[in-house]
């Protein structure tokens, strides 16, 4: 069976993913930065599913490593599911440079240097499928979460555009939009329940949306109407809001 | 968030405490004053209930998987769901599932857990070959069936440490399907009959309808059955039905109970029938609707599970019976079924003999029918089911389990009585 190659396959919902795809018979490589820490969870995989799971040492925001690292993948991905990550919080990233560059660049910059390669070549062969997990963060920039958001949204603008020059080579491109998910990520945080997901049902929904070649996926389904509302609030009055 | 259990009742708050290596956890555990191990929270009562709870569920690695013995090798919070998974396209099955597959494996050997095939196969226990512990000092140890430490934590309710891997065998299936003979009988006594008379084949329950009266009392549907051999192991899960919120508690009156029961009753043709089902609906018919639990209302609700030793089974379940059919608090299930011999662990419930378990809903008056019932599970030397006890006295509880001295001086001994407790724990002194 085909590989998926999962970038940032450290985090809970990546965690999830993995054993989705695994459950439904794909071999997978894993990347990460110090990929051997997960040898651990390959054998997990690997005993639940029978499948062949590979650990490939991977740093997102190390873009000159990213070419030689997909040409030395021994058999190409049928499929990509990016789910890297970095979230800090509002007050600190607005005061020191370092943080709001890495939220940007392991959130935007990184994924785009990736993506890039591994688009060229699945256009290429015309098969094949992008995952990018972006956030309702991105869908409109709000003051306490906004460099975030905003390195969301430009992710978000990204896999709009790979999708529309896809689309006639047989390439889906999805975009995830998780609302809140209870990970390590947003651990302390306090998250209404009935708004939060488990890492588990994210995963569940990226999988179902792929697998139907879906474009747009809000994971619960209700943060699609949440965020319509947001959305469409004026500015006028937007600005003055807390939310 | 706090976590509660399955009846959801008793409603309390409290400090969760996850952990994802072992050295972690016993930093964790030594900041702790008094804690208990929980799983996937599929115990009814308060036996995993406490201020404070060590999560085992996220802890949940497969470590390795021998084909050629079928031994598995996992992490305490895998559930059997996920083993089944795993093992059924490969051929194996658990040895012993009890009528959920949502639990964990180490709520799985804390409740010693038992099956349709108790009288054939025994308890949980006799599956796990090994499992690795951390006592109350931190330290991990490695237990080999026999043991005293085996004894007393297969079964012991999570109050001797944190389980955390364990090594179980499965067995060999050749289908995902069971080929199932359904018995319809009429009364106690003819369901008893039935189950003598298919004492061979290696699975059996009885759905029991509680709100039949007089010379009905007892009128069941006995179902049997094995594993078929049709080489079919291509399983994949269903999806599950959800109760998104808890039905008002006017929902499970008498009336809807005596629906529930006649269709159970009714579906089947007279006397005997045979079908082919799956073994997802065989063995876990409520596991397809996710959240059950909240058909009895915001309330919460307990499930009464007793048995009896064999000779007195008969005399005490008429009495029994009779008690909750002219209560009219009907329970939504009703489980009868035959079981083996004992086994040697401290707490074990199986005795030899019939057990029988009901769900109630949690109203006024409903303690007190059960210390009614309790009175008559003592006389008949019967004994009370911890993983589904939300209330049992510390004198019931006591009379049933003859070798509690035992657990409790044992607990002493390792110091395990002061750091893992539960609620339950506290009430029966444990």
């Amino acid at each position: 069976m085909s590989y998926v190659l999962i970038v940032g396959a450290k985090s809970d919902i990546a965690k999830e993913v993995a054993r989705v795809y695994a459950k439904n018979g794909y071999n997978l490589y894993l990347g990460a930065r110090k990929a051997d820490e997960l040898e651990e969870f390959k054998t997990d995989l690997e005993v639940r599913s029978a499948i062949s799971v590979e650990l490939i040492e991977l740093d997102i925001t190390a873009y000159e490593t990213h070419q030689s690292i997909y040409e030395n993948l021994n058999e190409k991905p049928l499929g990509v599911i990016v789910v890297s990550g970095y979230m800090t919080e509002q007050h600190k990233a607005q005061k020191e440079w370092n943080e709001t560059l890495q939220t940007i660049n392991v959130n935007y910059t990184g994924a785009v240097s990736l993506l890039n390669i591994i688009a060229n070549d699945f256009e290429e062969e015309k098969r094949g499928f992008i995952v990018g997990v972006s956030s309702v963060a991105g869908d409109r920039g709000r003051k306490t979460n906004y460099i975030y958001g905003s390195a969301k949204a430009a992710f978000s603008a990204y896999l709009s555009g790979l999708r529309n020059r896809l689309c006639e080579s047989s390439v889906s491109v999805l975009t995830v939009k998780p609302g809140f998910v209870n990970t390590k990520m947003t651990e302390g945080l306090a998250l209404p329940e009935k708004l939060t997901a488990q890492p588990a049902e994210v995963a569940q929904d990226i999988y179902n949306a792929q697998q139907a070649s879906k474009n747009t996926l809000y994971t619960k389904w209700i943060w699609r109407y949440i965020m319509l509302i947001i959305t469409h609030i004026p500015e006028f009055i937007f600005k003055k809001l807390s939310i | 968030m706090s976590l509660q259990s399955w009846g959801m009742y008793p409603l309390v708050e409290n400090t969760i405490i996850e952990f994802q290596s072992q050295k972690e956890l016993a930093e964790k555990l030594a900041l702790a004053d008094e804690l208990i191990p929980y799983g996937n929270g599929r115990s009814y009562g308060d036996s995993a209930l406490n201020d404070t709870l060590v999560h085992t569920r996220p802890y949940d690695y497969f470590l390795d998987f021998d084909e050629s013995t079928g031994i598995l090798h996992v992490q305490a919070g895998v559930l059997l769901s996920e083993i089944l998974e795993a093992s059924v396209k490969r051929g194996w099955f658990l040895k012993v599932t009890p009528g959920t597959k949502l639990i964990s494996v180490g709520g799985a050997i804390a409740s010693d857990i038992h099956g349709k095939n108790h009288h054939i196969e025994g308890c949980f226990s006799e599956c796990v070959e090994e499992f690795s512990i951390m006592l109350a000092d931190g330290q991990i140890q490695t237990v080999k069936k026999g043991e005293e430490l085996f004894l007393a934590t297969c079964g012991g309710m999570g109050l001797t440490g944190v389980i955390l891997t364990a090594k179980i065998s499965l067995k060999k299936i050749n289908s995902q399907f069971i080929n199932q003979t359904t018995i319809k009988t009429k009364n106690l006594k003819e369901t008893f009959a039935a189950f003598e008379e298919y004492k061979k084949d290696p699975y059996s329950v009885a759905w029991i309808d509680c709100l039949a009266k007089d010379e009905n009392i007892g009128k069941s549907l006995l179902m049997v059955g094995d594993f078929a051999d049709d080489g079919d192991l291509r399983y994949k899960p269903k999806s599950k039905l959800n109760i998104p919120f808890n039905f008002p508690s006017f929902a499970l009156n008498t009336l809807s109970v005596k629906a529930f029961n006649w269709l159970y009753y009714w579906k089947s043709k007279d006397g005997v029938s045979k079908q082919k089902v799956h073994f997802d609906s065989f063995f876990y018919p409520l596991d397809s609707i996710r959240n059950w639990n909240r058909i009895y209302g915001k309330n919460g609700f307990t499930q009464y599970q007793f048995i009896l030793p064999k000779e007195s089974s008969f005399d005490g379940l008429e009495r029994i019976l009779d008690k909750i059919s002219k209560s009219g608090k009907g329970s939504f299930l009703a489980v009868l079924k035959l079981y083996g011999k004992e086994n040697a662990n401290y707490l074990s419930f199986p005795i030899e003999g019939y057990s029988l378990a009901l769900d109630f809903k949690i109203e006024d008056g409903l303690f007190e029918l059960l210390d009614e019932l309790d009175e008559i599970v003592v006389e008949c030397g019967g004994r009370i089911y911890l993983t589904k006890d939300v209330r049992v006295s510390k004198e019931t509880f006591e009379l049933g389990y003859e070798r509690v001295e035992t657990f409790r001086a044992f607990r002493k001994k390792h110091n395990m009585s002061e750091k893992f407790n539960s609620l339950q724990s506290k009430r029966l002194g444990l």
